[in-house]
């Protein structure tokens, strides 16, 4: 059986960067928590590292469309996400985890992935097996037709995951996914996400130092609403030599480069 | 397919003779050329059969024993796009007040018909949940696909709709009114809340038009005091079958205006 290619996927790539941000600001309520903000990033893992409040999930939120942009410029697969009319073919390549990931307690597994699916405009003949495939990656095979009220708080995690990943995401958006995993689990996952980097751009959210140092190509650390610091994992590490306080290097570069910044 | 493998290249396929690069060939045109699988059928030699044979029983055998597969439920995958759980509990609580105003009709028969004065705000409060951050655990997710915008929104209207219509239409029936006294106000109520609702959000639009309604309802029969025929003729001129044309232009346009407006609603205020 050959299947049919649509225009979309032989259509060339026209942008440099799947996340290109110029002067970015986003607000969350009244406060500005994403202030003049810049940021490029292609495809890989990408590990997004910062203390609470510094405007993470409010970046997130912004990339998943799901919030307005309060100034700046700001594409996604090379469409502008501030026009409205631009945004429903970029969501069809888009996959997001929010941070608190609310569910209907009496969906299946299965039913929330193709839920999550159809939503994300999937061909209807593809969604069952892209709903399977989903949920065989984050390894829920044996829980997949059990509700969702029934899962622990790592299961539902690893749901989350399946359905930010069910459409084959060109862009996507993990804030906090490793929340409730256990180190087995954490692995397992860095191994998903490495995958899922070698075509897509992943931006992984996180307070987890050793997380982004294992699974990432690229670190960036934001405190209050800006850039301080985007590298390789290596360099972070490297930072860590110079100074800073915490077991790792990693986590000593973390809380040097902070310093560094809020010092200045 | 023009070119059919030759006789010779499949007898020497079938045998097992001929290097990769060749198989590949042959095995490339088998995939889609049903008469040259039936004449490589026909070249099997016995050991080959029962090897082909064995390994038939197997995956009939493991077909029979394996997993059943999923069961598909088209109804409840139907219930599951078009509504939204948070529905179910607006729904009970408009009923109750649905009948509620029934029964002040039937017990104050000379006062303005409390069905009629509900109506048009029926459907709002449904509206607002189907369409609020708040009541829906999931609205992050749901916020940021594709479908997120009118074509969600006009779904669960639809829903909302549809719970609400009937059991109007009973205490319609029940209080005697026109089906259309009722009607056209709630569908130009639920037009101008989502015409509304593009510029400020559904749940806050839903809001200022219920709230603003019955607030308006409530002062004109607590001003009308003891002259209950008046407050009576106030509140229900606006609901009588000479306005009807007016309220059904009002649906039609307000709905074209929601039409124009459709992009707005893809990120959803509120």
């Amino acid at each position: 059986m050959v299947r049919a290619v649509s225009a979309d996927e032989v259509a060339p790539t026209r942008h440099a960067w799947r996340i290109e941000a110029v002067g970015l600001s986003v607000k969350a309520g009244r406060h500005l928590a994403v202030d003049n903000l810049g940021l490029t990033l292609g495809s890989g893992v990408h590990g997004l590292l910062g203390p609470n409040g510094a405007g993470k999930s409010t970046l997130m939120r912004a990339l998943a469309t799901v919030v307005k942009p309060h100034a700046g410029v700001l594409r996604l697969l090379g469409a502008d996400a501030a026009t409205t009319r631009e945004l429903r073919p970029v969501r069809r390549r888009l996959g997001y985890l929010p941070q608190q990931f609310g569910y209907y307690p009496r969906f299946t597994v299965r039913e929330y992935v193709e839920y999550v699916a159809w939503l994300r405009e999937m061909p209807a003949s593809a969604v069952p097996a892209a709903a399977q495939r989903a949920i065989d990656r984050v390894r829920l095979t044996d829980r997949a037709d059990a509700k969702l009220k029934s899962l622990s708080g790592g299961m539902l995690r690893r749901a989350g995951i399946a359905q930010a990943i069910v459409n084959e995401p060109e862009l996507l958006l993990l804030d906090e996914p490793t929340v409730g995993l256990d180190p087995e689990q954490r692995v397992e996952f860095r191994e998903l996400i490495r995958e899922l980097g070698a075509d897509a751009c992943v931006l992984v959210s996180t307070h987890l130092v050793e997380d982004v140092v294992a699974a990432c190509s690229d670190v960036i650390l934001m405190d209050n609403g800006a850039r301080v610091f985007q590298g390789l994992p290596a360099d972070l590490v490297r930072h860590g030599e110079t100074g800073g306080v915490g077991d790792s290097a990693a986590e000593r570069g973390y809380s040097y480069l902070l310093k560094q910044h809020r010092g200045a | 397919m023009t070119a059919h493998v030759p006789p010779s290249a499949l007898a020497a396929y079938a045998s097992g003779s001929p290097d990769d690069a060749a198989a590949w060939t042959i095995e490339v045109h088998l995939e889609g050329c049903a008469e040259c699988r039936d004449r490589l059928g026909e070249l099997a030699t016995p050991p080959l059969r029962a090897l082909l044979g064995d390994a038939r029983e197997a995956i009939l055998e493991q077909a029979r024993t394996g997993p059943r597969p999923v069961r598909r439920r088209p109804l409840r995958r139907w219930w599951l796009r078009w509504t939204d759980w948070s529905l179910l509990a607006w729904a009970a609580m408009t009923c109750t007040a649905i009948l509620a105003a029934v029964l002040l009709d039937r017990n104050y028969p000379d006062q303005p018909s409390a069905v009629l004065l509900l109506a048009p705000v029926a459907p709002l409060a449904g509206l607002a949940v189907a369409w609020s951050r708040r009541a829906n655990p999931n609205w992050e997710v749901v916020a940021g696909t594709a479908r997120a915008g009118l074509e969600l929104l006009l779904r669960r209207t639809l829903a909302v709709l549809l719970l609400v219509a009937p059991v109007l239409a009973v205490a319609g029936l029940a209080v005697g009114r026109n089906p259309a006294l009722w009607l056209l106000p709630c569908l130009t109520f639920t037009a101008a809340t989502l015409l509304l609702g593009s510029r400020v959000g559904v749940p806050l639009a839903a809001a200022v038009l219920g709230g603003g309604w019955l607030a308006a309802v409530a002062a004109v029969s607590f001003t009308g005091g003891a002259e209950s025929a008046r407050a009576a003729a106030a509140t229900e001129a606006l609901l009588r079958p000479a306005t009807m044309p007016a309220w059904a232009t009002a649906a039609v346009v307000l709905t074209v205006l929601t039409a124009l407006r459709a992009e707005h609603l893809r990120r959803p205020a509120g």
